[in-house]
């Protein structure tokens, strides 16, 4: 191996972290055609690592890079451009078949993939493209992946796949789903972007209200991808995506910074993954919240999550995702003072229960209620929300909550029911286990 | 691009419309009409006799049958289409949140494959 050749490596992989989601996004922008794009990128990749070792890294990889798979693309609309111009003999009507017959290979170029027309004028707007200066697209890619002409299940698989790069084996490992369903998944996705032609652009000022909550919740998604159904084995992988949800959060952060939505959720996150050291023993058993040891968080990440939070509070609009983070912050403040402030987390669960009244967003503010009026005060709270909802009755933090408040009242009996119910209805092993341990530690009766 | 905006709602007999509502239709689809051909976007427009008119064709099983009646007897129909050419799917939508049939039933807004002009058929742009 040439001595230059790690470091080329090492260079080739860092512009891969950080230039794939950019280059995803101005690639495919022109068309639509997320699949192409991919395609193009990974061959110019593939030539990175031939070329660079041999030849030096570039002054410029990034706009390498763009320059090699734009090349690529074009010799892909050139092949299908011929192809286009003999007459239309294939069964272009019967689109079930033809689906079936393509298969779920990553290429989709055949009859159906171009148009003339389109594939010109998307050559023409990435060749008009400066390699020196490449514009960032993600936002609109962003938004593309949460559209509302988009599966709402499969927006937060597609913002990882396409932004971030993670393979569709990463993706699934986290949600516990075969590999294949969910490579089928992104691929029909990415094929009804191409085929609906929905276009990569800014949404408006007058759009960005509307559009913009689907692109944070699916944002917010990656960080709650519900680790308790994931696969054990995988267990390295939840942190991982939390991260990698944060890295989203704070991209959104740099390119929109004075939506305060978007401040709030990268709060949100930084707040909320500062504690993920401190959530399980070495014994890998799990931490409440208020039993954690506060010397194991992350006072770097706290102070990030900070300062977005301080940056959105004077924008004026408060909103759900900086409320749950001011809720974050609020808890991370005991590492300071050594206290809980029960008193302001009540004010801040009642403001979220206002602007977000979820099933979820209820439970919490009951058990802070408890906290502060007594366990009665916080019963009451949860009685009032499963009168409203009856689908809280196989709600897990309804139970567990309902257990705790119960177990404070002296409700023995009660408590240990609801401890059953919640034990019925947690998936992950540790969590059944720190609840079984609560049910044990209840004194007979 | 070719979108077919589907025009999916009730039959204005199931419905109990009123000779006010039919006004007020009359006079939204006219505007709306309108509107698509001053923007230069619309290809064709037509609003459907009821199902009641509509016969069916298929040679699917081996020989010809014609039967009366819609393809499919369900409760919303399809009744109007809008054939436009616009650059994306959000022009699209927007066109389709603008009809006046999304006020009282839904809007099935479906990109063109392929289109016949001009002697031949041709991918969509």
């Amino acid at each position: 191996m040439a001595p230059g050749s790690v470091t080329a490596r090492a260079r080739a992989e860092l512009a891969a972290r950080a230039s794939y989601g950019r280059l995803i996004a101005v690639l495919a922008a022109p068309t639509g055609d997320i699949a192409a794009a991919e395609d193009a990128l990974s061959d110019a990749f593939e030539r990175a690592l031939i070329t660079w070792p041999r030849d030096g890294v570039p002054d410029n990889p990034e706009g390498w890079l763009l320059t090699v798979a734009r090349n690529r693309l074009r010799d892909l609309w050139k092949s299908a451009a011929v192809r286009l111009r003999a007459p239309l003999a294939e069964d272009p009507l019967d689109g079930a078949a033809r689906d079936g017959g393509r298969g779920t290979g990553t290429a989709s170029i055949g009859p159906d993939a171009w148009d003339g027309g389109s594939g010109t004028v998307g050559l023409d707007v990435l060749d008009s493209l400066d390699a020196e200066a490449i514009p960032d697209k993600r936002i609109e890619l962003l938004c593309v992946c949460a559209h509302p002409a988009i599966d709402p299940g499969i927006r937060t698989p597609l913002m990882l796949h396409t932004v971030l790069g993670l393979t569709a084996a990463d993706i699934a490992a986290a949600y516990a789903v075969p590999e294949q369903t969910m490579a089928q998944r992104l691929v029909r996705a990415k094929r009804r972007i191409r085929a609906t032609r929905i276009p990569f652009v800014l949404p408006s000022l007058t759009e960005l209200p509307q559009r913009l909550p689907p692109v944070l919740e699916a944002v917010y998604g990656a960080y709650a991808i519900d680790w308790a159904s994931a696969d054990p084995d995988a267990r390295a992988a939840p942190d991982s995506l939390a991260g990698e949800a944060l890295y989203l959060a704070e991209t959104l952060a740099a390119l929109l910074p004075d939506e305060p939505e978007v401040l709030g959720l990268a709060a949100l996150l930084a707040l909320s993954i500062a504690r993920l050291p401190a959530r399980t023993t070495s014994s890998g058993e799990l931490v409440a919240l208020d039993d954690q040891d506060p010397a194991l968080w992350d006072t770097t990440l706290i102070e990030r999550g900070e300062r977005y939070l301080r940056r959105a509070q004077p924008l004026g609009r408060i909103g759900r995702f900086q409320l749950e983070a001011a809720i974050q912050s609020a808890h991370c403040d005991r590492a300071r003072s050594g206290v809980t402030d029960w008193a302001t987390l009540k004010i801040l669960h009642t403001a979220l229960v206002r602007v977000s009244p979820t099933a979820g967003a209820r439970v919490a503010l009951a058990a802070v209620t408890g906290e502060v009026d007594g366990p009665a005060a916080g019963l009451g709270v949860l009685d009032a929300l499963a009168r409203d909802r009856p689908d809280t009755a196989s709600f897990q933090p309804f139970w567990a909550t309902r257990a705790h408040l119960c177990a404070e009242a002296g409700r023995v009996a009660d408590a240990r029911a609801a401890y059953a119910r919640a034990v019925e209805l947690t998936g992950d092993e540790r969590l059944r286990a720190a609840l079984r341990r609560r049910a044990g530690a209840l004194p007979p009766g | 691009m070719q979108y077919s905006l589907l025009v999916i709602s009730q039959e204005s007999g199931d419905a109990g419309i009123t000779e006010e509502d039919m006004e007020w239709g009359r006079a939204a689809f006219d505007a709306y009409g309108k509107a698509l051909d001053a923007a230069g976007v619309l290809v064709s427009a037509d609003i459907l006799q009821p199902v009641s008119a509509s016969t069916t064709v298929s040679l699917r099983e081996g020989a010809l049958q014609i039967q009366d009646g819609p393809f499919a007897d369900t409760k919303e129909r399809l009744n109007g289409t809008f054939v436009i050419n616009v650059p994306d799917l959000d022009a699209a939508l927007d066109w389709a949140g603008k009809c006046p049939a999304a006020q009282y039933g839904a809007i099935e807004v479906r990109p063109s494959a392929i289109v016949f002009t001009d002697g031949e058929w041709h991918q969509v742009a």
